[in-house]
């Protein structure tokens, strides 16, 4: 059951390659995710997932992580599928690959209690995008690749390092030296503190360039403008997050060593500086997958330091996740539309969406009110717990600097997108063959209704998860 | 500890001078290769029980690092048409070196401080590794070629690994492997993007990718 999740995907990339045509090779893609997510309701539901001898175990913070996966990645695989046969010219083998095989890679990610394993998975999901960030093979989508590649491998390579000193940290216990992440949280008061500690920075740092958390963030906003739409969605979605959980892993050891304290306060620096970053770059950005690429940046530093301020706002950065992902996927793919219908995704070449394709117009704004924290959507519940939280337990300071980033935020974002929306469409005619259809705009439409349910209504299995997995890394005084 | 141990890893500080002061990249390759295979040997010392899993681990590391990556990388240099001479970005050869022998002694004084395992307290192999993680962050960033970028991280991983040795009961068979593993996919992506850098702009300094901004 527990390899399956694994295997299943990587089976179906198998049989991908060797699918011989272009064009209903993608539609395999959607198939084979909606197998993950049935596999996955029943890990859910069922039995405890356990496997490799406590290698690969499904906590409450993995069963986030995995549901929220598997729906992201079914409701992209559609899109994507669609999205390929637009231009069914250009083969797509190796993307369609490349594609399962990171969904297969972040789900030994979550499913990892081997931290090295985890790590292993990590940079697989690393590579396996490399080469769908490159799908147009334009010089501007080259130079977006190397600096992924190499800045993320290097950063992943840093935090290898800090997993390491990580296993380090237990000679000095009766400990054998493991990094099994349940050994380690047992264990957590004997281990070395100095080594805990420097375990801890480079593993932030070097998962952090991953996750995109600034000033490691330089290859996202490249990467994400380069990639195609569903590609980018997925990145930012669901790949940042997963480097956001493995950084979990170790704060959550760093938590029952005592030295919740340290790593809470270098987290909400972190995460007001990626938020200040993303409010700077954002103003007055004319690139619009740019825009929402600094946006990313810009919440995983509001993921941090929901974590950094502890209490109730872990929760609300849990919850975060599922609303940051679901939103960015609405909106990176209404940006995909949008590119599909003008031939262009600069400010100065797009305006009125809103009348030259009235569906993803309208969700691309609907999409912005959610990302930048409006109610009724579930980004302002989730960022209203952080505020609370932070103000509740007296950290005025950072609470008040968290709600002006978020003021400059919704300013300079808006400034950039209402006038996409609104306004007459140019009068160079629109590109031939391109309108909103029901499978280019029904999984937007799907993303976006999920973050509006968030918003008003969460189902109480899903708060009791979240509840549980709170727990795990709430602060031990 | 085995005596053999200090003589080996000063051979493999040593080998980073090389790759940072060698004018050719097929010299940078080799250093960084030889590297590699006294990494593995490495293992052999370290870990006085010598088992069946060692010794798979000595054969694949010695194998993938020493042997498999490095004729790949002078296949792709060939390919690619790559012209031999290195060009450091950052002031000369003599800089880089300088900046490598500073970092290196400022590691062997860092690791006396380091709270190290009472067995360890002698041990070249924590300096060394930090040097050369030094190293690689050097390579990594004086460097405008993409292929000398590459050698750079292999530097870093080189590094990285040596500490690695310390702790061979942390990671199982499967998660060295699996490391190993990655590290190889990864160089091979990066040698298929750097082909492609060479065609696309006839040259393959990094110096061209400069499009995207802000």
């Amino acid at each position: 059951m527990t390899l399956a999740l694994i295997l299943v995907p990587l089976v179906a990339a198998a049989l991908v390659f060797a699918v011989p045509a272009n064009r209903w090779r993608p539609w395999l893609m959607p198939v084979a995710s909606l197998g993950h997510s049935i596999l996955v309701v029943f890990a859910l539901q069922g039995p405890p997932v356990r496997a490799l001898g406590g290698w690969l175990v499904l906590d409450p913070l993995g069963k986030i992580f995995l549901g929220f996966v598997s729906v992201l990645f079914f409701i992209c695989s559609i899109y994507t599928a669609r999205y390929l046969n637009l231009g069914h010219e250009r083969p797509n083998r190796i993307f369609c690959v490349c594609f399962l095989l990171s969904l297969s890679m972040m789900t030994l990610v979550i499913l990892s209690h081997h931290l090295g394993l985890m790590w292993v998975g990590m940079e697989a999901t690393t590579l396996a995008m490399a080469p769908n960030i490159y799908f147009y093979h334009t010089p501007r989508s080259l130079e977006a690749t190397w600096k992924y590649l190499l800045i993320c491998s290097v950063g992943i390579a840093m935090a290898l390092f800090g997993l390491f000193f990580l296993a380090y940290a237990t000679l000095h216990t009766s400990l054998e030296p493991t990094l099994l992440l349940d050994d380690l949280v047992q264990h957590a008061p004997e281990l070395s503190h100095p080594w805990l500690r420097a375990a801890f920075v480079l593993v932030l740092v070097g998962f952090g360039t991953k996750m995109g958390l600034a000033p490691m963030h330089t290859w996202l906003p490249d990467a994400h403008g380069e990639a195609p739409a569903p590609v980018s969605a997925m990145l930012s979605g669901a790949l940042l997050p997963c480097a956001f959980l493995a950084i979990l892993r170790v704060f959550h050891i760093c938590n029952a060593a005592g030295e919740g304290a340290f790593s809470r306060e270098i987290m909400v620096v972190l995460g007001l500086f990626s938020m200040a970053i993303g409010a700077i770059f954002m103003t007055g950005q004319r690139d619009l997958k740019r825009l929402l690429a600094y946006s990313s940046v810009e919440h995983m530093g509001i993921l941090v330091f929901g974590i950094g301020i502890g209490g109730l706002a872990v929760f609300g950065a849990l919850l975060h996740v599922l609303n940051n992902g679901l939103t960015k996927v609405a909106l990176f793919l209404s940006a995909g539309n949008i590119q599909s219908a003008y031939g262009s995704r600069s400010t100065e070449d797009v305006s009125g969406a809103i009348r030259r394709l009235p569906i993803t117009g309208t969700l691309f704004l609907a999409g912005f009110f959610a990302i930048t924290g409006s109610p009724p959507f579930g980004p302002f519940l989730s960022e209203f717990t952080i505020v609370n939280a932070a103000l509740g337990s007296d950290q005025f300071l950072a609470g008040a600097l968290f709600l002006l980033l978020l003021a400059i935020v919704f300013i300079g974002m808006g400034s950039t997108i209402i006038p996409v929306v609104q306004g007459d469409p140019p009068e160079a005619a629109a590109q031939p063959g391109f309108r909103d259809g029901f499978l280019t705009s029904a999984p937007i439409l799907v993303s976006l209704a999920l973050v509006l349910l968030l918003g008003v209504y969460i189902p109480p299995p899903l708060e009791s998860l979240l509840r549980e997995a709170a727990a795990l890394l709430e602060v031990k005084r | 500890m085995v005596p053999l141990l200090d003589p080996l890893l000063i051979v493999a500080l040593t080998l980073n001078f090389v790759a940072l002061g060698v004018s050719r990249i097929r010299g940078v390759i080799n250093a960084v290769a030889l590297q590699g295979v006294l990494l593995g040997i490495l293992a052999l010392f370290v870990h006085p029980a010598i088992g069946t899993r060692v010794i798979l681990l000595v054969a694949v590391t010695v194998g993938l690092k020493g042997f498999v990556i490095p004729r790949y990388l002078v296949h792709a240099l060939r390919e690619a048409n790559i012209q031999e001479e290195v060009k450091p970005g950052v002031g000369s050869f003599m800089g880089s070196l300088l900046l490598g022998a500073v970092g290196t002694g400022l590691a062997m004084v860092f690791s006396d401080t380091l709270p190290l395992a009472e067995q360890h307290k002698h041990l070249l192999l924590v300096p060394a590794s930090l040097a050369t993680v030094w190293t690689g962050f050097l390579m990594l960033t004086t460097r405008k070629r993409a292929i000398m970028q590459v050698l750079g991280y292999l530097l870093l991983e080189n590094g990285i690994f040596m500490f690695g040795l310390l702790l061979l009961e942390a990671t199982p068979f499967l998660v060295e492997v699996g490391i190993l593993l990655d590290l190889f996919t990864g160089v091979f992506v990066m040698a298929i993007i750097i082909h492609h850098i060479s065609r696309e702009f006839a040259s393959t300094s990094t110096e061209h990718l400069t499009e995207l901004k802000g």
